[in-house]
């Protein structure tokens, strides 16, 4: 990850990601909203073009996959409620991204406090 | 006049709230955490203040990139809770105090602190879990409270020790304000976590435990970290820990821990609870 703090792992959301995310950032926002989480899963790919994705952000949806919403600009924030769709919360975002199970993911979580 | 009596902080991770929802407050995960507040909830009926102000940020419901504030203060006569795309059940709206908002944003402003106003706000899961935390009743129970957001999700963040300054700012307005009354602060957030990235799940105890430490005696330790020294610490969602240091900088008189607990993990997160008294300089002064 290219930025300018440069911490492994950790992608930070500045000015570059900002402006290439937008528009991801701005369909993920929308969801919010509980007639819009209904009418993005009833045609997403006619929600995805309202909001002007890339193809980058349109096949990272696609994907359902984190790390490459983040590349294409995604702010976790923002992704959060698109995972809510799915009824996935953080801990199955964080194990999708560390390519770790769910069960994994929860007890390197819990180690942490030993 | 306004008298701040103390502060408290907590981290406001969603899944306490869907925690409240399910009723988890028992279930063995949960209860340790919420365990916790119960010292709390003695020390609230024990010092009753009569008005919160919550340092909090926003994670997308009032806020989005197409304006985003790095310092806001609401200024409505309540806030309303929605949806954030989780389903947790909305709570009802909490009750603000905009005579108090006013003064703060004249006072913060003279201070040369160029903020931003809302007579409209959304509240969202960092504001309204805490209170839920603290007045398990509801909204209509909750005292009324001055919502202060600090952005914590698009880079430049502003620095700790800009959010140190912004704090004491906040805490000369408060008493300065000629209303009789007892001021609680509220901080919400943290403490050390990471959602995104393939260090996801990044949570540093040591860090955290020190942070508990340093906030109480030695304040301008955190005051002087740089954001990516709190990032490799803290994690990316650990910037959260500006609004601590924020909370704390508004304390200038002599600021002791009342309470203090932490408990790892709360969701992703290093899951701290904190109360502190706090007597304000002038009247220490006046006592001696």
């Amino acid at each position: 990850m290219d930025d300018q703090f440069n911490i492994p792992g950790t992608p930070i959301f500045d000015g570059t990601q900002a402006r290439k995310g937008y528009a991801l950032n701005k369909m993920c926002y929308s969801f919010n909203d509980e007639l819009n989480r209904k009418t993005f899963l009833a045609d997403e790919e006619a929600y995805m073009r309202t909001y002007g994705l890339s193809e980058p952000q349109k096949e990272a949806i696609r994907h359902r996959n984190v790390l490459e919403l983040i590349a294409a600009g995604g702010n976790i924030y923002y992704l959060a409620k698109f995972a809510g769709i799915f009824g996935l919360g953080v801990q199955d975002v964080g194990a999708q991204q560390t390519g770790m199970s769910l069960e994994a993911f929860k007890e390197m979580l819990t180690a942490h406090g030993h | 006049m306004a008298r701040i009596i103390g502060a408290i902080a907590t981290s406001h991770v969603p899944s306490i709230g869907g925690a409240i929802a399910k009723g988890l407050q028992k279930d063995p995960y949960w209860k340790p955490f919420f365990d916790a507040f119960d010292p709390v909830h003695d020390w609230l009926a024990r010092n009753k203040p009569d008005v919160a102000v919550v340092i909090y940020n926003d994670h997308g419901l009032n806020f989005f990139l197409d304006q985003m504030p790095t310092f806001a203060v609401g200024a409505a006569e309540s806030y309303t809770n929605a949806d954030e795309g989780w389903g947790l059940p909305v709570r009802p709206p909490y009750a603000g105090d905009s005579e108090l908002s006013w003064q703060i944003i004249d006072k913060v402003m003279a201070q040369d602190f160029d903020l931003v106003t809302c007579q409209e706000m959304q509240v969202d899961h960092a504001f309204v879990v805490p209170m839920q935390l603290l007045w398990p009743d509801g909204g209509a129970k909750a005292i009324p409270a001055v919502p202060v957001t600090i952005n914590s999700i698009q880079h430049p963040l502003p620095r700790a020790e800009r959010c140190f300054r912004f704090g004491q700012a906040i805490g000369r307005a408060i008493e300065s304000f000629p209303r009789d009354c007892k001021v609680v602060l509220l901080a919400t957030g943290g403490l050390s976590h990471q959602l995104d990235g393939t260090r996801a799940g990044f949570i540093n105890k040591e860090f955290d435990l020190w942070c508990m430490d340093k906030i109480v005696n030695d304040p301008q330790a955190l005051a002087s970290l740089t954001t990516k020294e709190i990032i490799e610490k803290a994690g990316s969602q650990g910037v959260e820990l500006m609004c601590w240091i924020a909370m704390r900088g508004a304390m200038q008189g002599h600021v002791s821990a009342a309470f203090s607990k932490y408990h790892i993990p709360v969701s992703n997160t290093g899951g701290a609870v904190m109360v502190f008294d706090h007597e304000p300089v002038v009247h220490r002064l006046a006592a001696e």
